[in-house]
């Protein structure tokens, strides 16, 4: 039997990484994006328990403060969203092109 | 003594009132705009009475504050060699002189000022424009003031000048009719010839003396009067000066602008060009007596001119029917009268004669004016008549003027007429006497030509249409008090100046003549001084030729002026349907030249505009409109224009320039280059959120590439 090291968190972690990554570069709909960034955080806040095994409980605290942040960002992100598409009545990306001169 | 100190305000006050009706009036209610406008005057009235009995109470010779230096530099920096060797500063000082000559000219201009002010209430009450006029009127009673109270001849001119702007802005009050327009250019230019001349003269004055002010002039002149007696520089200073007068004071040559002056409303005819403005011309050669007295030659032509001035206006008011060119035309004489006196060194006499004559004309032009009133506008008088019990105020105001002009014994005119026909008589040992027929006949004139101006307007039957017969009315009480203040004046006023011998006719003797012992200060030249003006003053020194000859002529004139009053009694006393001229029956040729002015304006037109036309060669004197008018086309506005298209070709160059080297070069190249260039850089800017993004991880992939695997 197989023991569950440290090593397979850290793949598992990475993988969720660049699962998020891609979903956020390459999916459309802003509330994917944003599912997808919540990802990318969960996969960060593993990385950062599972270090916590080898190192003290700071990373555990940590991925409480991340929590708590991601908490905000959504509800922020969320109220940005229902704006933009009160104005543009989208909430496809590559619909929007603003961000330049 | 704080009138006195503080007389700047006099002038001021009306001033003001010009402002504010030439910046506000048009927004101010009519009662308000009379009462800056007359309140401005009647205060300055007041303040010039209260100023003058300081003065007489004073015991000063005359009275003399600068208030600040008006032109020159102060550092020596405007040096000028004058025609002695020496060199003097060029100095203009603002300045107030109060002495008895300016003292008659303030009392009487602010009075007469002050009621034809309230006559205008009246006379304007329906016209358009109350303000303007308001605000012209007080501008004028400025100038005037700054005229009579300035202490050098450049402050004078100040004056001189702004009643000049006065008379032509009043005249032509009624720009859109075109008579009026053209008469206020006639008088503009007319007066432009004689400014020529106060201008040469008071420049040849500080050439010879270094300064303008009056009182040091004057002290120069008699102190140095030896050297200076009947020197050709002194007689074509005074001339010049004299030029000025002329064209002021409505003198032959340049008396042509005075009967068409009277376009103006009637206040203006009578405050302005019969009672005021017109006598600045007397002023300014009472005021440089000094001056004239060491030019014999100029005394000569200013006495030649003014009689010939006098029976020259006064033949043709003979035959004129508008009313107020009969007045006109004689103020004109009136006028003439005055310059005789000066001519002959009577100048206490002269000056005499324009304080009376400010009473009793301003009295006939304002009661002429209240006529035109009562007959709706009409001005001529065939078609008037019978007015006397229709408007018995006036009737009996303008008969007392009539009486006082023609010279009938009690009456202002009287006193002061006959002090100039004795003057005439006598001065110079009889030098002059040939000019004393000359104002005689001018008198027996003058009598008859306004007892038919009474007669044809207030006796014999109505002439008018019967819609204006009636409607004719008594003028209102702002009308009638001041005509009733001018018949007390017209009464009163000789007896300011009553001569020695009518004081011994009624029993009075060692009475000196007051107006004259006043003004002697001022007209102080010494026998030896001036050997001509001496013999002039006073017939004390002439005892040979004394009171009884002045009785006789004394008796003469009036008998001149009862003759007067008989013959246009018989000639139009009684005419009721149609006037028969008594000259046109008997010589029509000379009713004809009369009627026509002697032709002088056709003349004028010929001579000086060049408007007739022979060939299509415009005629002038020797062609000088032709040759000026070219001169003016083709070489002055060459030059304008010149001027104008250098700046127009400057301009094209200019905005060339600007357009493609300062905007294109300097300002648009260098947003041209940052553009190109910015051009790649602008698209890795796509815009896309997940664009970004990517090149993010790429951009960690490639950082970690380099730092963790390689």
């Amino acid at each position: 039997m197989l023991e569950i090291g440290i090593m397979h968190y850290l793949v598992v972690g990475g993988l969720l990484f660049l699962i998020g990554m891609v979903g956020v570069i390459t999916r459309r709909n802003v509330v994917i994006i944003f599912m997808s960034i919540e990802l990318m955080l969960s996969s960060v806040n593993l990385n950062l328990v599972a270090f916590s095994r080898l190192y003290g409980l700071h990373g555990q605290v940590f991925s409480l403060f991340i929590a708590a942040d991601a908490a905000a960002e959504a509800a922020v992100g969320l109220g940005i969203l229902i704006a933009f598409f009160r104005n543009r009545a989208t909430v496809n990306m590559d619909e929007v092109d603003l961000l330049k001169w | 003594m704080f009138f006195l100190t503080n007389i700047w305000v006099v002038p001021l006050l009306p001033a003001a009132g010009a402002a504010l009706m030439l910046l506000f009036g048009r927004r101010l209610a009519k009662n308000l705009v009379n009462a800056c406008c007359v309140g401005a005057v009647a205060f300055a009235f007041a303040w010039t009475d209260l100023a003058v009995w300081q003065f007489t109470h004073s015991g000063l010779p005359r009275y003399e504050h600068v208030l600040f230096t008006w032109l020159g530099s102060g550092g020596g920096k405007m040096l000028y060699v004058l025609h002695g060797g020496g060199t003097a500063e060029f100095v203009v000082n603002a300045g107030v002189l109060v002495d008895p000559l300016s003292c008659v000219w303030l009392l009487f201009v602010t009075f007469v000022g002050m009621l034809i002010h309230i006559y205008s209430v009246g006379y304007m009450a329906h016209e358009g424009g109350y303000y303007r006029f308001f605000g012209y009127l007080n501008l004028f009673m400025f100038s005037m003031l700054t005229l009579i109270l300035a202490n050098n001849f450049m402050m004078m001119f100040v004056g001189w000048e702004g009643v000049g702007l006065c008379s032509y802005l009043l005249i032509g009050f009624y720009f859109h009719k075109h008579s009026a327009s053209t008469a206020a250019n006639k008088a503009f230019i007319v007066n432009r010839v004689g400014d020529a001349g106060v201008i040469l003269g008071s420049l040849t004055i500080f050439w010879l003396f270094g300064t303008f002010d009056f009182v040091r002039v004057t002290e120069l002149a008699r102190a140095q009067s030896a050297t200076l007696m009947g020197t050709g520089i002194m007689t074509a200073a005074t001339l010049a000066l004299f030029v000025g007068a002329c064209g002021k004071s409505a003198q032959i040559p340049l008396y042509v602008w005075l009967p068409d002056a009277m376009e103006g409303p009637t206040p203006v005819s009578a405050l302005i060009h019969a009672a005021t403005m017109v006598t600045a011309g007397v002023y300014m050669v009472a005021r440089s007596n000094a001056l004239f007295v060491l030019a014999p030659e100029t005394m000569k032509v200013v006495a030649v001119v003014g009689a010939l001035t006098a029976i020259f206006a006064a033949s043709i008011g003979l035959v004129q029917n508008d009313i107020k060119r009969v007045l006109a035309y004689s103020t004109v004489s009136q006028l003439g009268y005055m310059f005789l006196a000066l001519g002959i060194g009577a100048f206490a006499a002269g000056v005499f004669h324009v304080f009376t004559h400010a009473f009793f004309k301003a009295l006939l032009f304002l009661g002429s004016g209240s006529v035109i009133h009562a007959m709706g506008g009409q001005q001529d008088m065939r078609f008037m008549g019978a007015l006397r019990k229709k408007i018995p105020t006036t009737y009996l105001t303008m008969l007392i003027g009539t009486l006082a002009i023609a010279g009938i014994p009690g009456l202002a005119g009287f006193f002061s007429k006959d002090e100039i026909l004795w003057q005439a008589w006598s001065a110079h040992h009889g030098a002059f006497r040939a000019l004393w027929y000359v104002a005689f006949v001018t008198a027996l004139m003058t009598s008859f030509y306004m007892f038919r101006l009474i007669f044809l307007t207030f006796f014999g039957g109505p002439r008018m249409a019967p819609e204006v017969e009636h409607h004719v009315h008594e003028s209102p009480r702002s009308m009638t008090l001041p005509l009733v203040v001018l018949a007390a004046g017209a009464v009163l006023a000789g007896y300011l100046g009553v001569s020695p011998s009518i004081a011994r006719l009624v029993g009075i003797h060692g009475e000196t003549n007051r107006f004259e012992h006043f003004l002697a200060p001022v007209f102080e030249n010494s026998a030896e001084n001036s050997s001509n003006a001496a013999s002039a003053l006073p017939a004390e020194d002439q005892k040979n030729d004394g009171p009884p000859s002045e009785y006789l002529l004394m008796a003469l004139s009036v008998a001149a002026a009862g003759a007067g009053w008989w013959s246009a009694w018989r000639a139009y006393g009684k005419c009721s349907d149609g006037v028969r001229e008594p000259i046109a029956v008997a010589a029509p040729a000379v009713y004809r030249t009369l009627l026509n002015k002697y032709y002088v304006d056709e003349f004028y037109d010929k001579a000086f505009t060049g408007r007739s036309e022979v060939d299509g060669v415009r005629l002038g004197a020797i062609g000088a409109g032709d040759v000026l008018w070219k001169f003016d086309a083709e070489v002055l506005d060459g030059g304008v224009n010149g001027a104008g298209w250098l700046t127009r070709a400057f301009g094209i160059v200019s905005s060339w320039w600007d357009k493609w080297v300062i905007d294109g070069v300097c300002v648009n190249g260098p947003a041209v280059v940052a553009q190109l260039l910015s051009r790649p850089v602008r698209l890795v800017q796509a815009g896309l959120l997940q664009w970004y993004a990517l090149v993010m991880v790429f951009g960690v992939a490639g950082l970690l590439w380099y730092y963790v695997l390689r």
